[in-house]
């Protein structure tokens, strides 16, 4: 057993730390990076090609470093901690997830590279009004049509959508809404004929986008992975994309920690330091409990997130997603409360760690939902 | 003991419930349920049609527009009123100084004021709170002077809820500086147009603005503007927070909330059905409705012993209703974001009304997350639960 890191991540912590917080450890920073046009900085993107983030996962022979989960949690924490507005989750984590475990050697060879420099950006187009957070309720169709196929369909919070350069896209080819067989994911063009994208920001200051899917043609070469046999690389991305944002969610809970004991050790009321009350003592180490809970699952998920069980795997990540949300929701309230009303103001930075993780508490799966899943798993995290 | 109303009160409450609904106009009551922002013609409309009516201010003294009714009754009014999604009338006019003028002001103040009040001709902001003074109120120092025939006022208030409409402002001032904190506070009334006010706004994390930062400098008003007796304000702030009591839980704001969340988790899609069909949801909801029965019944025994209890002996209601009614507040909105699910997420920027950009989400899931984030507020403001507790815990268990 070992929770240590090795020289070299902590390396790549280090650097990750200091580039993060150079460019956002003043919280007016991001404010300007929201206002650029696509809603986020490209010359920080830039900068994350150069330090290697955007290749992270990826191997060698891509242009990667061919890192592992306890990388990548490495730089989400991080970005959690800057409540960086970047599309590395979309890019990184979710589109280049799709091309390491499905993509043919030809689509890794052409993309890979491209998204490790920074001049390709992915999102995934996969959530339907009416899927809720089920991966296999997908009405979007595609049909085939001479060598290639046609997509129709709407998808929607796709997370980066609109400032994509391609979307990777869950369909139909056979079988009906809520089948899970007959899922096929196509790489498509975020400007192909047929393509619509309204773009929005979200409650947390990213940005997201809705999809119409109207006569998109795409060729054979579009379809990532096997035909029909969407549904476990997509299960297989997620749960990836979920123990990335558990890192991320640490990170976020861990400055809203520091930031509030912080307040509690300076504001002052009745001619002394609000920290000095007890009854605020007590809740600011509940919320050290939740965050070192919130610490291990995150560990446990990029750990189990890589295990060649499915099962194994699935029921793990939502065991972590669960300890995240209810975590994230008690760091996220009780920071607010602590600080009183100056944590309700824009102004001021802990109302927005308050709202990325009160978005993340829904992001691929609700506390209920994860719990579902920890529960059909029956013995899989406690044998007997 | 006996739940039930009697007749005359079941008439009673009908008929309000008809009053409401036939005369405040349905879109503003529609906007209250979606939880969405009112403009202050939306809250004036609404309270001039009930002052018309004689509903405005049913708990001021009857010789300034009040009502004769019992406890029961004006639980009643409460209730039909939040249930029926109609705009609270002004809580700082009806609730706040309007009862201070009442039963302090003088004569001339009352004339002047109390139907203006009524009528929210004057809009009314509460300047008590300071950067440096939010649960700790007797430390304030904005401070008067009286100079000549005028109070001289310098200093700055916050927190100032929808500032940005108001006519006037009652503020907490000091006035002796060398007496103990409480003691050299008075009770100042101040026209916003007097030169050296001004109002700078505060934005929400929900985007709104609601709350402002108010300064004064050098702002002289009339000695006449002075309520009461100087260096009393303190104890007429105490009455002031006192009168709240019966509004404070907002039950019915909360069963409308929660009603209206149940009517959406059955139209909306999960699985092969709707969010409604999951049994964990429902006993989600179940726990809030057992909460919101027990404390709707606290607030009746509390009704009911209106009157009856000893003025002198510390009562925790007050702190009861205030940290349950403000958990159960939290809990329904929390439990809109939820259903809402993914599309709890977009940020609408656009007013949807007469709007023809494409539709990104069902147009009730808009106000989900806005309304989560913004209704933390209602467990800081007004003496936060914190401060509640301790209320609960020195002034009643004696520790
Ligand atoms: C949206 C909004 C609207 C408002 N509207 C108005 C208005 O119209 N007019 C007005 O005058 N004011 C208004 N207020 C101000 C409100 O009353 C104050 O925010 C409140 O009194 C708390 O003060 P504070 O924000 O300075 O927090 P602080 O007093 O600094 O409190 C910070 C934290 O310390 C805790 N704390 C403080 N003292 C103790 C103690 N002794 N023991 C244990 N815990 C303690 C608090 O509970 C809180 O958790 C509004 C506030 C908000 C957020």
């Amino acid at each position: 057993m070992d929770f240590d890191l090795t020289d070299e991540q902590r390396l790549l912590k280090d650097s990750v730390d200091r580039m993060i917080e150079d460019a956002y450890g003043d919280f007016e920073k991001r404010k300007a990076y929201r206002a650029e046009p696509l809603g986020w900085s490209e010359a920080l993107w830039k900068q994350y090609a150069e330090l290697g983030l955007l290749g992270l996962p990826f191997e060698e022979r891509h242009g990667g470093f061919g890192g592992g989960a306890v990388e990548t949690m490495i730089v989400m924490e991080a970005l959690g901690r800057g409540l960086a507005v970047e599309p590395y989750l979309a890019t990184v984590i979710l589109g280049g997830g799709f091309l390491r475990h499905g993509g043919s050697e030809a689509q890794q060879d052409t993309f890979i590279p491209r998204i490790a420099e920074g001049t390709l950006r992915l999102a995934f187009a996969q959530t339907e009004r009416q899927a809720r957070y089920d991966l296999f309720d997908i009405a979007t169709t595609a049909k085939r049509e001479g060598d290639g196929f046609v997509i129709d369909g709407e998808k929607g919070v796709v997370l980066h959508g609109d400032s994509a350069d391609m979307l990777v896209v869950s369909a139909r080819t056979s079988g009906s809404r809520r089948d899970r067989e007959g899922i096929t994911l196509f790489l498509v063009p975020a400007d192909a004929a047929g393509v619509t994208r309204t773009g929005y920001p979200t409650q947390d200051g990213l940005r997201g986008a809705e999809i119409a899917f109207s006569n998109v043609r795409v060729g054979q070469d579009a379809v990532l992975g096997e035909i029909g046999q969407g549904l476990p690389l997509i299960e297989r991305v997620v749960d990836e994309a979920l123990a990335a944002v558990s890192a991320e969610a640490v990170g976020a809970m861990d400055a809203l920690q520091t930031t509030t004991v912080d307040y509690l050790k300076t504001r002052q009321q009745f001619g002394t330091t609000i920290g000095s009350f007890q009854a605020l003592q007590h809740r600011a180490a509940d919320m050290l409990v939740a965050l070192e809970q919130a610490r291990s699952m995150a560990m446990y998920a990029a750990m189990m997130s890589e295990a060649a069980d499915p099962r194994e795997r699935r029921a793990a990540v939502a065991a972590a997603k669960v300890q995240i949300n209810d975590s994230g929701r008690f760091v996220g309230e009780q920071s607010v409360q602590l600080h009183g009303g100056i944590a309700m103001t824009m102004e001021y930075k802990a109302g927005h760690y308050f709202k990325r993780l009160t978005m993340i508490e829904n992001l691929f799966g609700d506390t209920e939902y994860q719990l579902r899943a920890v529960a059909e798993a029956e013995d899989v995290l406690v044998a007997d | 003991m006996e739940l039930r109303y009697t007749p005359d009160e079941i008439a009673f409450r009908d008929e309000l419930r008809r009053f409401f609904r036939a005369e405040i106009p349905a879109e503003i009551r529609q906007r209250v349920a979606e939880g969405r922002h009112l403009s202050k013609e939306d809250i004036v409309t609404s309270q001039r049609i009930l002052n018309a009516h004689g509903l405005a201010v049913p708990n001021w003294p009857v010789k300034w527009g009040g009502k004769d009714w019992t406890p029961v009754q004006r639980y009643i009014y409460t209730e039909e009123l939040q249930r029926a999604a109609v705009p609270q009338p002004l809580g700082f006019n009806t609730a706040m100084v309007g009862p201070v003028i009442a039963q302090f002001g003088s004569e001339a103040q009352k004339e002047r004021f109390l139907p203006a009040t009524a009528n929210v001709d004057i809009w009314w902001a509460q300047g008590f709170s300071e950067p440096g003074s939010g649960s700790d109120l007797a430390s304030l120092k904005t401070r008067a002077e009286k100079r000549g025939d005028k109070w001289v006022i310098n200093g700055q208030k916050t927190w100032t809820t929808l500032g940005q409409h108001a006519d006037w402002i009652f503020c907490l001032v000091r006035t002796d500086r060398e007496a103990k904190k409480q003691k050299g506070i008075s009770f100042i009334l101040a026209d916003m147009k007097t030169p050296g006010i001004s109002v700078r706004p505060i934005i929400t994390i929900d985007g709104a603005h609601e709350v402002n930062e108010v300064f004064f400098d050098d702002v002289e008003v009339p000695l006449e503007n002075l309520v009461g007796e100087e260096n009393r304000g303190w104890d007429y702030a105490k009455f002031l927070l006192a009168n709240e009591r019966l509004g404070i839980a907002r039950i019915g704001m909360t069963k409308q909330r929660l009603a209206r969340a149940k009517r959406i988790a059955r139209e909306t899609p999960m699985g092969e059905g709707v969010v409604w069909d999951d049994p964990e949801f429902r006993r989600r909801v179940a726990r809030i409705e057992v909460q919101l029965k027990a404390l709707e019944i606290t607030q009746m025994r509390v009704v009911a012993a209106q009157g009856r209890q000893d003025a002198s002996k510390p009562d925790p209601a007050t702190s009861i209703l205030k940290i349950k009614g403000s958990e159960l507040q939290q809990a329904t909105t929390a439990l809109l974001v939820d259903i809402a699910g993914p599309y709890a997420l977009p940020l609408a920027e656009h007013d949807r009304e007469g709007s023809n950009e494409p539709e990104i989400m069902p147009e009730w899931a808009e106000t989900a997350a806005p309304n989560y984030f913004n209704y933390r507020k209602v467990s800081i403001y007004g003496g936060s639960n914190e401060i509640q507790r301790n209320i609960i815990a020195k002034a009643f268990l004696g520790l």
